[in-house]
């Protein structure tokens, strides 16, 4: 096989992979988070908490109601994106009408509660949840040893974020959705019940925030930190790629993640800051962000 | 970006540069003379503690109040200037007013790299960016070597002022710590009542507007945010001289939540708030701390109801009532 730079196949793709793996939690929460800002405009602080929910929740339906990953992958985002449904209706929908900080501010409220509450009842040493038997062992390529969860992961997270693009970008409710994002009032005089899609929406966002903690279970330990300092990544992903475009977050986040991986085989020092510093260079050079309009 | 409802619309009969009106020179007064004695009635350390939080949230409040832009990542600031003048104090035995200005010195540097670069965006992604290099800083702290990674930078030695006076014992350090917050909270009073703070004002109820009057609003922007991460880091540089101790907690991002809670509670864009929403945040934590985790839940339930029902925080909500801007 050949070698790169001195760096052996093996590393380099081991390392493309765990980016390409970071990188899908980055697109799936930063997809997320401009489906939320899309027709909020508010930013989700709480989206890391929860999806450090969705991670609980499946481990408590494994644990106490011997639920699989396979049933939890579809309860989970349920149950999770019910929460932002009832957060939406009770406190959100109050703050449509003032400064979009305000939102920012609550979530952030809601984020220190998730986190408080769980780190009281589990600790912060983490708890184990299983790779599924269908999932587990993985394929020798070759050039490398490719565990099956991981690429699960991977392919999971492509469609999910393929899927919410189509749905978003190419259908009739889609359509309802940007018009709505565009001009509310409108959309309304149309008939269509802005308040409840404007619900819906955010429960679908923090659904999808659920779903990539049933994806993270297995392979990170399940822990009440788990989404605070992700979140804050995700932030910088958000930055970077702006959150005009449905597309552009999820470019954004692969692709992050993808430099990520590879600055941990070349520099891997500046591994935990690389993102921070692309944001950085960006800021500097497009400051409304990659595929960003003005903001 | 505006943040004009954070603002209780006051009163004003009296141009604002006109000097301090009497109840804020009276309110100044007054606390001068509670802080002058509390030493008696309660633990030093733990007063200073409160004087330091309320230094750093009036300067984020300068900033959010003021200035109309949330920083969510002010931790860098005032960890960063706790580690550096921990740092002089340690290892180049500088004198205690030496190591604060130099810690002050290099908050401000700090702030004039992020804020150039933050100021290029507005409303949440100005408080993102600010998070996010927060954040950058953190693991620089993390990692470098002269902060001590996670033991931070412990035993500092506290030495004597101007290398005559000592201030070794808490009493003596009080009247430092008094001095420097008190001078610091005056300060921050009188730029928000000069010229400039009026330019800040115009720009933040609508910025538009200010541009086509002809102020350069960025170079505002970057001067605010400047001075706030100043004052964040003064803040920050006298607590690492009261503890002898510089650490993470001091520049994680939950520390720039909490300066956010404080002035929220305190009231944004009042004079008074963050030094009271500073007082009741840390006393609720010295007396909550045996519960643990409890308290980030009840930080949490405050950040809610401040945002749901009371807005204008503690000191707004008085300042209604009276019918004075407080």
């Amino acid at each position: 096989m050949f070698e790169l730079l001195g760096i052996p196949p093996q590393v380099l793709m081991g390392q493309l992979l765990l980016g390409l793996i970071n990188g899908s939690f980055y697109a799936v929460l930063s997809l997320g988070l401009a489906v939320i800002f899309g027709l909020l405009n508010i930013i989700n602080f709480s989206h890391g908490a929860q999806y450090m929910l969705g991670a609980f929740v499946a481990w408590m339906l494994l644990e106490y109601l011997g639920i699989n990953y396979w049933w939890a992958l579809l309860i989970v985002p349920i149950v999770v994106g019910a929460t932002g449904v009832v957060l939406e209706k009770l406190a959100l929908r109050r703050l449509y009408h003032l400064d979009h900080l305000y939102g920012l501010l609550l979530t952030f409220g809601v984020a220190l509660i998730i986190q408080g509450l769980f780190r009281n009842y589990y600790g912060i040493s983490g708890l184990p949840y299983n790779i599924p038997s269908q999932l587990s062992g993985g394929q020798n390529l070759g050039f490398m040893f490719l565990p099956n969860y991981r690429g699960w992961v991977v392919v999971a997270s492509v469609i999910v974020c393929f899927g919410t693009w189509f749905v978003i970008e190419k259908t009739r409710l889609g359509a309802y959705l940007r018009a709505a994002t565009e001009n509310p009032t409108l959309v309304g005089a149309f008939g269509i019940n802005v308040p409840l899609m404007i619900m819906l929406t955010y429960g679908f966002g923090v659904a999808l925030a659920g779903f990539a903690g049933v994806l993270a279970a297995p392979i990170y330990s399940v822990n009440p930190n788990m989404g605070a300092d992700l979140i804050i990544v995700v932030f910088a992903v958000v930055v970077i790629g702006g959150m005009g475009s449905i597309m552009g977050a999820i470019v954004t986040g692969f692709g992050l993640g993808v430099i990520e991986g590879l600055t941990k085989v070349f520099y891997p020092a500046g591994s935990a800051v690389v993102i921070f510093v692309i944001m950085a260079i960006v800021l500097m050079i497009k400051p409304e962000g990659l595929f960003g309009r003005n903001a | 970006m505006s943040v004009s409802d954070l603002q209780p619309a006051p009163n004003e009969r009296r141009p604002a540069t006109a000097g301090m009106p009497k109840l804020h020179m009276a309110i100044f007064a007054v606390l001068f003379v509670l802080l002058a004695v509390l030493p008696m009635l309660v633990y030093p350390v733990f007063a200073m503690k409160v004087m330091c939080f309320a230094l750093f949230a009036a300067a984020f409040n300068l900033l959010l109040g003021f200035g109309g832009l949330l920083s969510f990542g002010h931790a860098a600031y005032f960890g960063g200037a706790s580690y550096v003048a921990a740092h002089a104090s340690k290892v180049w035995g500088l004198t205690p007013e030496l190591s604060i200005l130099v810690g002050t010195l290099a908050a401000a540097l700090l702030g004039l790299a992020i804020g150039s670069l933050a100021i290029r965006r507005q409303g949440i992604y100005f408080a993102m960016v600010t998070l996010a290099f927060a954040q950058m800083f953190y693991f620089f702290a993390l990692q470098a070597d002269f902060t001590g990674g996670e033991d931070g930078i412990q035993s500092v030695p506290r030495g004597s002022l101007f290398g005559i006076f000592p201030v070794d014992s808490n009493e003596a350090l009080y009247y430092l710590v008094l001095a420097v917050t008190f001078g610091g909270i005056l300060f921050l009073y009188r730029i928000v009542h000069s010229p400039f703070g009026q330019v800040l004002k115009a720009i933040r109820e609508n910025e538009p507007r200010a541009i086509s009057l002809g102020y350069r609003v960025n170079r505002y922007k970057l001067m605010v945010f400047v001075l706030s991460a100043a004052f964040a880091g003064l803040a920050g540089a006298t607590k690492s001289q009261v503890f002898q101790l510089a650490s993470l907690t001091d520049v994680h991002w939950s520390m720039s939540g909490e300066v956010v809670l404080m002035t929220l509670l305190g009231g944004v864009g009042t004079v008074f708030g963050p030094i009271l929403g500073a007082t009741i945040v840390v006393t609720m934590q010295n007396y909550l701390a045996s519960m643990g985790a409890w308290v980030t839940v009840i930080q949490g339930v405050i950040f809610v109801l401040g945002v749901l029902l009371f807005r204008e925080g503690i000191v707004g909500v008085i300042s209604k009532w009276l019918k004075r801007p407080l």
